[in-house]
């Protein structure tokens, strides 16, 4: 998979410049050059690619890395710094009319997401206890109406149709019906058009003048390649955008046409989209997606998060447990829980740093219903047999099997799982022994 | 063999390419956020010379060549642009690489083509920059014509066809397309709506099979996909219609149990028939990046794939994937979509669709 290559790759030249431990002009062309195929793999479009490696190098090279005792993570840091701030540095929110109703238009190509994504956002609304209304201007693909009504249906959002009249007309009586229903939220789903469309542009630009929305969105395909960016320019230029939608995020896309869609219009990515299902909206974090394009799991933010919900004191007595090799299932489950405050688990384990390397993400099934039967079964034993796990035999297993309602094989791999983080653990520990005499820190790219 | 005829439109390979106005999406400036005039290397020469137009019975050419002169002017008049009066040197490479780079061919696809044209600079002693172009073209047209294979559908009847992809790449309107290609024909086409999860998704397949008169098989929504493709089976053979086509829901190749329903709908549907299904087209839109091959590789693992489907080639999107497709995974590309009506649907020839980017 690209995905491998480009995480493999680019740790393997960090990895090269750690061991150098000094960096030359050279060191630094050779780092970018890879970091550049990184990028293009990634589909961000070349000439933001190019742009963006001639700004990191500028920064790369001379005292500042020379300067550093550890010039790999250096590098990775400014190349992060700079990917994260050419994202956009901030989120950003959909702004609300003053005086209601907020009129969303939803644009994009055929495809991209635009009336699932008209459904998300819906919900998202109505969950902050909005009154929104969708309305169906796409009269041009088979059953689009219908299939907003049944999104709508999905969401429990009333939808504006009109079967397949002028979809300017649809645009207005659908405002007016806002107005005199209570509808403080209109969110337009219009037809995908492709930007070089003349005909269908306009149709656009009628809608925009006579409704005159607050936020004009641009649906993009998490998984398009090099025209993002005159797809994105074009839309931009013709209605004037005011922000992205990034969908299909729950794949493997690397997403580089985030960034280039962000460097072409300067316009915000304001979520991030990653479900067919109507559930999956999320505020874009311009920090995790710059991770996610190079690869390398989302490490700061992994650590930010840690830092902030893990509580300091059960942390220090499991490190000093890690250290003595004494770390029980009780403590498994202590840092089960403490994992599962920091948010859902398939989120974080793409923010670990390796998972891109592994690539088997889709494999490891880890979800939130899993972790409660982990901690039903770890419940069912005595606290004997948590302290002591290698006593737990065949008829210990069944015991606990049937008193946590789940079946042997699971209670043997938890088990197993367990012994393999215990593992896990005495190698850290000892890593961190080494890192103490040597340079210090947690090497990320060893 | 009524069938065979019907995908084969052998004749029309030497339709000239129609200009097109409307390319001039490239020509606009960035603002704000990055470096003012980012783009304007990127920007491209409009379709120029304005060839006499061969019109077909369907008018299916003129759609093509639409969508093939968007990728021609994109890639072959810089190109020109490039190697007009100067010697071969490490620019022009480089320069050739962010075309190819650009046209979405990918890293290591455009690296291995380049390389392959330095090399024969080399030993063939080239000095002419010009030849240039004809080693591309060369290369490009070999890739593409090495696994190639057209759409051809057998004897024993029905024909069975099985459309798979990720997320709204186009799957259920090449099916509309394709039964109307083969409504042409005077034969009978069942549709097997398998696509029982999406929103409205059934309607919309229902809309096509009205339009094309062509027979629909469906169940509810949320309905047990490989129950659908079962009874699309037994339909098809009991009303012996010539062609079944079935529709997949969208899913993401990354999803393991969504892989999983779509292998079982696969092994349903073979025991059904008694035989291999005919063919399963993976579905690409042109408009995507590196993740295309992914894509291939993972749903390859779950179905046995007998080809691509390029849709959405009649946007900027220059479809250089396929040659990264070709190259790496040696899936032929059977079908190009050019456009959202029933007819805009095409066989895909690597000689014309190569030398209609050299034009
Ligand atoms: N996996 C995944 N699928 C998505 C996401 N967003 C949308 N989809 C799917 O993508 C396909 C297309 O979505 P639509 O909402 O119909 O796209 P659209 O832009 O309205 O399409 P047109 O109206 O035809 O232009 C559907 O199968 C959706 O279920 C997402 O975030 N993740
Ligand atoms: N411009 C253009 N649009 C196309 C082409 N093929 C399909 N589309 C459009 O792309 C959008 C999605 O097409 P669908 O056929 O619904 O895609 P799908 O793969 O069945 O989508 P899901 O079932 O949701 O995964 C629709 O708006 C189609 O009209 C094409 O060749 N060119
Ligand atoms: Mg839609
Ligand atoms: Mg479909």
């Amino acid at each position: 998979m690209p995905f491998a290559n480009l995480s493999s790759r680019l740790q393997e030249t960090f990895r090269k410049l750690r061991a150098r431990g000094k960096l030359t002009d050279k060191d630094v062309d050779t780092a970018l050059r890879e970091v550049r195929l990184a990028l293009l793999e990634a589909d961000v479009n070349y000439l933001v690619v190019k742009d963006f490696i001639a700004k990191v190098k500028e920064r790369a090279v001379g005292h500042q890395v020379l300067a550093s005792l550890s010039p790999g993570q250096q590098v990775i840091k400014i190349v992060n710094e700079e990917l994260t701030s050419l994202m956009g540095g901030t989120q950003s929110k959909i702004s609300l009319a003053s005086k209601p109703p907020t009129i969303i238009m939803m644009v994009g190509l055929q495809g991209s997401g635009k009336t699932t994504t008209s459904g998300k956002l819906a919900l998202h609304f109505k969950g902050k206890g909005h009154r929104p209304l969708l309305a169906a201007a796409d009269i041009y693909r088979p059953a689009a109406v219908k299939q907003l009504i049944v999104v709508g249906e999905q969401v429990n959002v009333p939808v504006f149709s009109m079967g397949e009249t002028n979809p300017v007309d649809i645009a207005k009586a659908a405002v007016a019906h806002a107005k005199t229903h209570g509808n403080d939220i209109v969110i337009i789903d219009t037809a995908g058009r492709l930007h070089i469309d003349t005909e269908l542009m306009h149709e656009l630009e009628e809608i925009k003048r006579s409704v005159n929305p607050h936020e004009i969105l641009l649906i993009v395909d998490s998984m398009t390649g090099q025209e993002a960016v005159s797809v994105a320019v074009s839309f931009d230029q013709q209605l004037g955008i005011d922000g992205v939608i990034l969908t299909k995020l729950d794949g493997d896309a690397r997403g580089g046409a985030a960034l280039s869609v962000k460097a072409v219009t300067g316009k915000p990515i304001k979520f991030a989209a990653m479900s067919e299902k109507m559930d999956g909206l999320e505020v874009f974090h311009p920090d995790r997606m710059a991770s996610r394009i190079l690869g390398m799991g989302d490490v700061l933010s992994l650590i930010e998060k840690a830092e902030a919900t893990f509580d300091e004191q059960k942390a220090k007595e499991l490190t000093e447990k890690m250290r003595r090799d004494a770390f029980t299932l009780e403590d498994f489950r202590e840092q089960l829980a403490q994992i599962k405050k920091m948010g859902p688990l398939d989120q974080l384990l793409g923010m670990i740093p390796g998972m891109g390397k592994l690539g088997q993400m889709r494999d490891l099934a880890v979800d939130d219903s899993h972790l409660k039967r982990i901690e039903a079964i770890i419940s069912s034993m005595t606290v004997e047999e948590r302290r002591n796990p290698d006593i737990i035999g065949g008829s210990r297993k069944r015991r606990i099997a049937a008193g946590s309602g789940t079946r042997v094989q699971e209670v043997n791999r938890l088990l197993k799982q367990f012994n393999q983080t215990r593992q896990m653990m005495k190698q850290f520990s000892e890593m961190e022994r080494r890192g103490r005499k040597g340079k210090g820190g947690f090497n990320l790219f060893r | 063999m009524m069938l065979r005829k019907l995908f084969s439109r052998g004749g029309k390979k030497e339709a000239k390419v129609m200009p097109d106005p409307r390319i001039n999406d490239d020509q606009v400036k960035p603002e704000g956020g990055a470096d003012a005039g980012l783009l304007t290397d990127a920007e491209r020469s409009q379709g120029s010379e304005a060839n006499t137009e061969e019109v077909t019975p369907q008018g299916l050419f003129a759609r093509l060549k639409q969508g093939l002169t968007k990728t021609r002017t994109g890639f072959i008049d810089r190109i020109g642009q490039i190697l007009a009066g100067r010697g071969i040197d490490e620019d022009l490479f480089d320069e050739l690489e962010e075309i190819l780079i650009q046209a979405d061919v990918g890293v290591a696809t455009t690296l291995e083509l380049i390389g392959r044209i330095r090399q024969r600079v080399e030993t063939e002693r080239i000095t002419d920059s010009n030849a240039i172009q004809g080693l591309l073209k060369a290369e490009i047209k070999d890739l593409l014509s090495r696994d190639h294979q057209p759409l051809a559908l057998p004897d024993h009847t029905p024909a069975a066809i099985m459309v798979v992809g990720v997320n709204g790449v186009g799957k259920t309107t090449t099916i509309g397309k394709l039964a109307y290609r083969i409504k042409q024909n005077h034969a009978k086409v069942v549709l097997g709506a398998a696509d029982t999860f999406r929103a409205a998704a059934v309607d919309q397949l229902r809309v096509w099979a009205n339009r094309v008169g062509a027979d629909l098989i469906a169940h509810q929504e949320g309905a047990d996909p490989s129950a659908v493709a079962f009874d699309s089976v037994a339909a098809a053979k009991a009303r012996s219609a010539d062609v079944l086509i079935i529709d997949t829901a969208g899913r993401l190749h990354t999803k393991t149990n969504l892989m999983a329903e779509l292998g079982k709908v696969y092994r349903v549907t073979t025991r059904e028939l008694g035989r291999d299904l005919d063919e399963v087209l993976l579905v690409v839109d042109a408009t995507t990046g590196q993740n295309a091959l992914s894509q291939a590789k993972l749903f390859s693992e779950s179905v046995p794939l007998t080809g691509i489907v390029l849709t959405k080639l009649d946007g900027t999107a220059k479809g250089g994937i396929i040659l990264a497709l070709a190259n790496e995974l040696r899936l032929p590309v059977k079908l190009i979509g050019v456009g959202e009506q029933m007819r805009d649907l095409q066989d895909f020839d690597p000689i014309s669709f190569t030398e209609a980017l050299f034009n």
